[in-house]
C-alpha cells in the first residue's frame, strides 16, 4: 500500500531538509520512493508543497486532494489550505506558526483566527509551537526536524532508522541539535 | 549504486555515464538543475552561455569536432534556440549531440505552456521522454546512441514533475565513446543551398527509418491489461494512468515520442475494445493516431490545459474519486512576493511614485507585478521590455518618451536585451532603459552571467562591464544608482526621462540572498513616534505589518536595507546604519 505525506508551508522556510531526510530514510528501509517538489517563483515566499510517496511500488510523484495520509505544515494558514488533499482517517500535523501572506499584510484580506479550530474540528490535527522546541533545542532552523519527530511518532519506522538518517544529512556540527530536536518533536 | 535522484540529476548522470564532454545552457526553470548537476562532474566541461542559441550552437560545435555534448533549455528557450535546430536538423552530428528541453505545463514558473513535441515534428529531430528518474538517466544514454547511429541531434523532454520529481535510480561508471579527429565534410555541414538541397532527403530517409525503429524499440512497450481499455500514454502521463488503472488496463506506453510508431499502434489498437490517449497539452499523439485512420478519444476527455493528475484521469473514466473536506473559511492567496530587502523594490517604488508606464522583463522582478507596487504594464519573453519601448514609443512619441521606461535583469539583458539597445540607439527612439543588475541570475536559484565575474564553478571569470558594453552601443546617458537610495532613484528616473536622447540607469545593488551578501541588523518601529500612516506598507516589503494599529518588523526577516525608513516622515524607524 502506498504510503502519500505533504510537507506544506511557506518558501524559505526550510522544508527541502525535512523531505531529503524523508528520502533518505524510506530508501534505507527499502521502500520505492517518490519526492516531488516544485522549484522557480513560488519559492520566492509563496506557498510551497512537497509530496512524498512511499510503498512497494510508486507511479504518481504527486499527491491528489483526498488521498495523504499527512500533512506536515511549517505554518497553521497553510495547514488549512492543503487541508483538503488529507485523506479520511489521515493526520495533519501543524506548527501553530503565523506568517501574514502579503494580501493580510496589506490589508487585502484578513488571516483567519479560527483555522485550527475549523480544523479540529473535521479532522485529526496535531498543533503544536514547533518553532518554541526548535529554540529550546538551540536554533529556530529546527522546526524542521521538530516536525519531522512528531510525524516518525504516526509511521511505523524505528526510531533508530530515523536518528541514522538524520546522522547523515545534516552536517557534523549541527548532529546534536537536531537529535535534540527530533526527540522534542517526538515527545510533544 | 541505488541513489535518490530528481529527473534533472538524473539526466546530468547520463549526461557523464554516456560520455559527454561539452554541456553548455541558459538557466531555465524546470531545466536548471541538469546544468548545475553535470557541473559537478569535474570530467565534462559545463558552462553558462548568455542564451539558448548559443548554449545549441556551442553544443553544435564541439559536436563538428566529434565530442559528445549537450546543450539544456526550458520549453520557451527552444524558441530562442530554434535558429540552429531547424538546420542542425539537417547537418546532423558527429560526435552525438543531446538537446535537453523542459516543459511547464500547469506554468509553475513560465509565461506560457507551449508543447516541445511540436519542435521535435516541425524540425525532424527524435524526441525521447522518460517518466521517471531511472529512465531519465538511461534515455540519456540512449539519445547519444541513436544520435550518432541515425546521424541527428535528439531530444530528452522533460516536464515538471519528472525534473523534479526524485524516484530511484541505479548508477554505473563513465564510459567515453571512442576518439574521432576532425574531418573537413563541406557537403554536410556548410548548409548553403547547393548542399542543403542534398541533405533534406537525408533528413526524410532519416525519419523513416528512426519511425522503423520506433515500431521495434524497446523504450515503447505495451503491458497487457483485462478491461478491455486501451491507453497509449507518455512521460509522467504514463505514472498517473498505472496509478488509477494499475495492471487492469492495456497501455502502450511511449518512450520515444517523435517520429511515433505506426505498426505498433495499428496493432495495439486492433487488441483492444476501446482506445483512448492520454496526454498533457495538446493532442500530439492522439493527432498522429487519428492520422492513420484509428479512431481514439483525446482531447475530447482530457484538457489541452494545465496538467493531468490521477484522480482527473480516474474521473474522466468514470471511477470514484476520494472524498475530501472542504473548508469554510476563506483561505487567503499567498502569491510569491520580492524578498525582505531586495534591491529591486527602491526602483520599483519610485517608478510607481513617479506613474510612470514600465514594460517589463522575465526574472524575479517580474513580481514587482503584484500588489501594492502594481509597477509594470506588460512582461512578454526573454528581453521584450527593451525592444517592445522602442516600438511603444515609435509608436508613441512625445506622448510617451517621458513617462515610460522598461525595467530588465542583468542576466537577461546579457540574453537578449542587449539587441534591443542596439536598435533603440540605431533607429533613435528617445527611450530609458533601466537595468536592474542584482549580480545574479536570481529567480533560477543563483546562476552566474556574464556581467557576475565568475563562471559556473564559482571560479573568477571575464566579467561584462554593463557601462562599457552599453557605451559601445551608442548610447551616451548612462548612470547608475543604488537602488537602496529612494532619493538618487528619483532624480535618475526624472532626469533621464527628461533627456532628449536614449538613455540607460543600471540600478545596482547585489541580490540579497547572495551569500556575499551580509544581512545589517534588523530595524524596528518606536510605537511611540508611529502616526499609523501606512507610508511604509506602500514598499510591499514582506518584513513589515500593521499590529494593533502600529507598524511592525519582523525582526528574522528584515535585512537592515533601510528604504522604509526614508518613506518614514516621522523617524519612527529605528536602528540601521549608512549602505555603503
Amino acid at each position: 500500500m502506498t504510503k502519500s505525506i505533504m510537507i506544506v508551508g511557506v518558501g524559505g522556510q526550510g522544508s527541502l531538509l525535512a523531505s531529503t531526510l524523508l528520502g533518505k530514510l524510506l530508501v534505507n528501509e527499502g521502500y520505492d520512493v517518490k519526492v516531488s517538489e516544485v522549484h522557480g517563483m513560488s519559492q520566492r515566499g509563496g506557498s510551497v508543497v512537497t509530496y512524498v510517496r512511499f510503498g512497494e511500488k510508486v507511479y504518481s510523484p504527486i499527491i491528489d486532494m483526498g488521498t495523504a495520509d499527512a500533512i506536515i505544515s511549517f505554518e497553521k494558514l497553510e495547514a488549512g489550505r492543503w487541508a483538503p488533499y488529507l485523506k479520511e482517517g489521515g493526520v495533519i500535523i501543524t506548527n501553530t506558526q503565523q506568517i501574514d501572506p502579503m494580501p493580510v499584510v496589506i490589508g487585502a484580506a484578513e488571516y483567519p483566527e479560527n483555522i485550527l479550530e475549523e480544523l479540529s474540528g473535521k479532522v485529526n490535527v496535531v498543533a503544536f509551537d514547533a518553532l518554541a522546541l526548535a529554540e529550546q533545542a538551540g536554533s529556530p532552523k529546527a522546526v524542521n526536524i521538530v516536525l519531522m519527530g512528531r510525524l516518525a511518532k504516526t509511521l511505523e519506522i524505528p526510531v533508530e532508522s530515523w536518528k541514522t538518517a538524520l546522522k547523515s544529512v545534516v552536517k557534523p556540527q549541527f548532529v546534536d541539535i537536531n537529535l535534540k530536536a527530533f526527540d522534542l518533536g517526538y515527545n510533544s | 549504486m541505488k541513489e535518490l535522484l530528481i529527473g534533472n540529476a538524473a539526466v546530468a548522470r547520463g549526461l557523464y555515464e554516456a560520455g559527454c564532454s561539452i554541456v553548455s545552457s541558459y538557466p531555465g526553470t524546470p531545466s536548471t538543475e541538469i546544468t548545475e548537476f553535470a557541473a559537478k562532474y569535474d570530467e565534462m566541461y559545463c558552462e553558462w552561455a548568455p542564451n539558448e542559441k548559443v548554449a545549441m550552437e556551442v553544443a553544435f560545435g564541439a559536436s563538428l569536432r566529434g565530442k559528445r555534448s549537450c546543450c539544456a533549455m526550458k520549453h520557451v528557450g527552444l524558441n530562442v534556440a530554434a535558429d540552429p535546430l531547424f538546420t542542425l536538423s539537417y547537418t546532423g552530428v558527429t560526435g552525438g549531440l543531446v538537446i535537453c528541453v523542459a516543459d511547464d505545463p500547469g506554468m509553475h514558473s513560465s509565461q506560457n505552456e507551449q508543447d516541445s513535441r511540436n519542435y521535435a515534428k516541425a524540425s525532424k529531430v527524435p524526441m525521447l521522454e522518460p517518466s521517471n528518474s531511472a529512465e531519465a538517466l538511461a534515455f540519456t544514454k540512449l539519445a547519444f546512441e541513436l544520435s550518432e547511429e541515425f546521424d541527428t541531434p535528439v531530444f530528452i523532454k522533460m516536464c515538471t514533475r519528472v525534473a523534479h520529481s526524485q524516484s530511484i535510480v541505479e548508477t554505473s561508471e563513465r564510459v567515453m565513446p571512442p576518439e574521432k579527429p576532425y574531418e573537413k565534410n563541406p557537403q554536410k555541414y556548410i548548409m548553403m543551398p547547393a548542399n542543403a538541397k542534398k541533405r533534406h532527403p537525408f533528413v526524410e530517409q532519416r525519419c523513416e527509418k528512426l519511425t522503423a525503429y520506433a515500431d521495434t524499440a524497446d523504450i515503447n512497450f505495451e503491458e497487457k491489461g483485462t478491461n478491455g481499455i486501451g491507453i497509449i500514454t507518455s512521460g509522467t502521463c504514463y505514472q498517473y494512468v498505472k496509478e488509477v488503472f494499475g495492471d487492469e488496463a492495456s497501455i502502450l506506453k511511449l518512450g520515444m515520442v517523435y517520429p511515433l510508431p505506426t505498426e505498433r499502434i495499428k496493432s495495439f489498437a486492433k487488441s483492444v475494445d476501446k482506445l483512448y490517449v492520454v496526454e498533457e497539452l495538446d493532442g500530439f499523439i492522439e493527432t498522429h493516431v487519428k492520422a492513420l485512420g484509428i479512431d481514439c478519444v483525446g482531447k475530447e476527455l482530457f484538457s489541452c490545459i494545465g496538467e493531468l493528475c490521477a484522480s482527473t484521469i480516474a474521473e474522466k473514466f468514470g471511477k470514484e474519486v476520494p472524498a475530501h473536506i472542504t473548508m469554510e473559511t476563506e483561505i487567503p492567496m499567498r502569491p510569491p512576493v520580492m524578498c525582505a530587502g531586495c534591491p529591486h523594490r527602491g526602483m520599483y517604488y519610485t517608478l510607481k511614485k513617479n506613474n510612470i508606464t514600465v514594460l517589463g522583463d522575465i526574472g524575479c522582478y517580474t513580481l514587482g507585478a503584484v500588489a501594492p507596487l502594481n509597477a509594470l504594464d506588460s512582461t512578454l519573453c526573454m528581453g521584450a521590455s527593451v525592444s517592445g519601448l522602442h516600438g511603444f514609443n515609435k509608436a508613441g512619441g512625445e506622448d510617451t518618451e517621458g513617462k515610460t521606461v522598461c525595467v530588465i535583469g542583468d542576466s537577461t539583458f546579457m540574453h537578449s536585451g542587449i539587441t534591443g539597445l542596439v536598435n533603440i540607439s540605431y533607429n533613435a527612439s528617445n527611450s530609458t532603459v533601466i537595468i536592474l543588475d542584482n549580480s545574479i541570475t536570481g529567480m533560477t536559484g543563483h546562476q552566474q552571467n556574464p556581467t557576475t565575474g565568475y563562471n559556473i564553478k564559482g571560479d573568477p571569470a571575464a566579467k561584462i562591464d554593463l557601462e562599457t558594453l552599453c557605451r559601445a552601443v551608442g548610447i551616451n546617458r548612462i548612470r547608475v544608482v543604488d537602488p537602496y537610495d529612494l532619493k538618487a532613484c528619483d532624480e535618475a528616473v526624472k532626469e533621464e526621462l527628461k533627456a532628449n536622447e536614449p538613455s540607460v540607469i543600471i540600478s545596482r545593488r547585489p541580490c540579497v540572498l547572495l551569500k556575499s551578501v551580509k544581512a545589517k541588523p534588523s530595524l524596528k518601529v518606536s510605537s511611540d513616534k508611529c502616526k499609523s500612516c501606512k507610508m511604509c506598507m506602500k514598499l510591499g516589503c514582506p518584513a513589515i505589518s500593521m499590529h494593533e494599529g502600529k507598524a511592525d518588523i519582523d525582526t528574522t526577516l528584515c535585512v537592515g536595507c533601510g528604504v522604509c525608513t526614508q518613506m518614514c516622515k516621522f523617524d519612527a524607524i529605528l536602528g540601521g546604519e549608512s549602505n555603503d
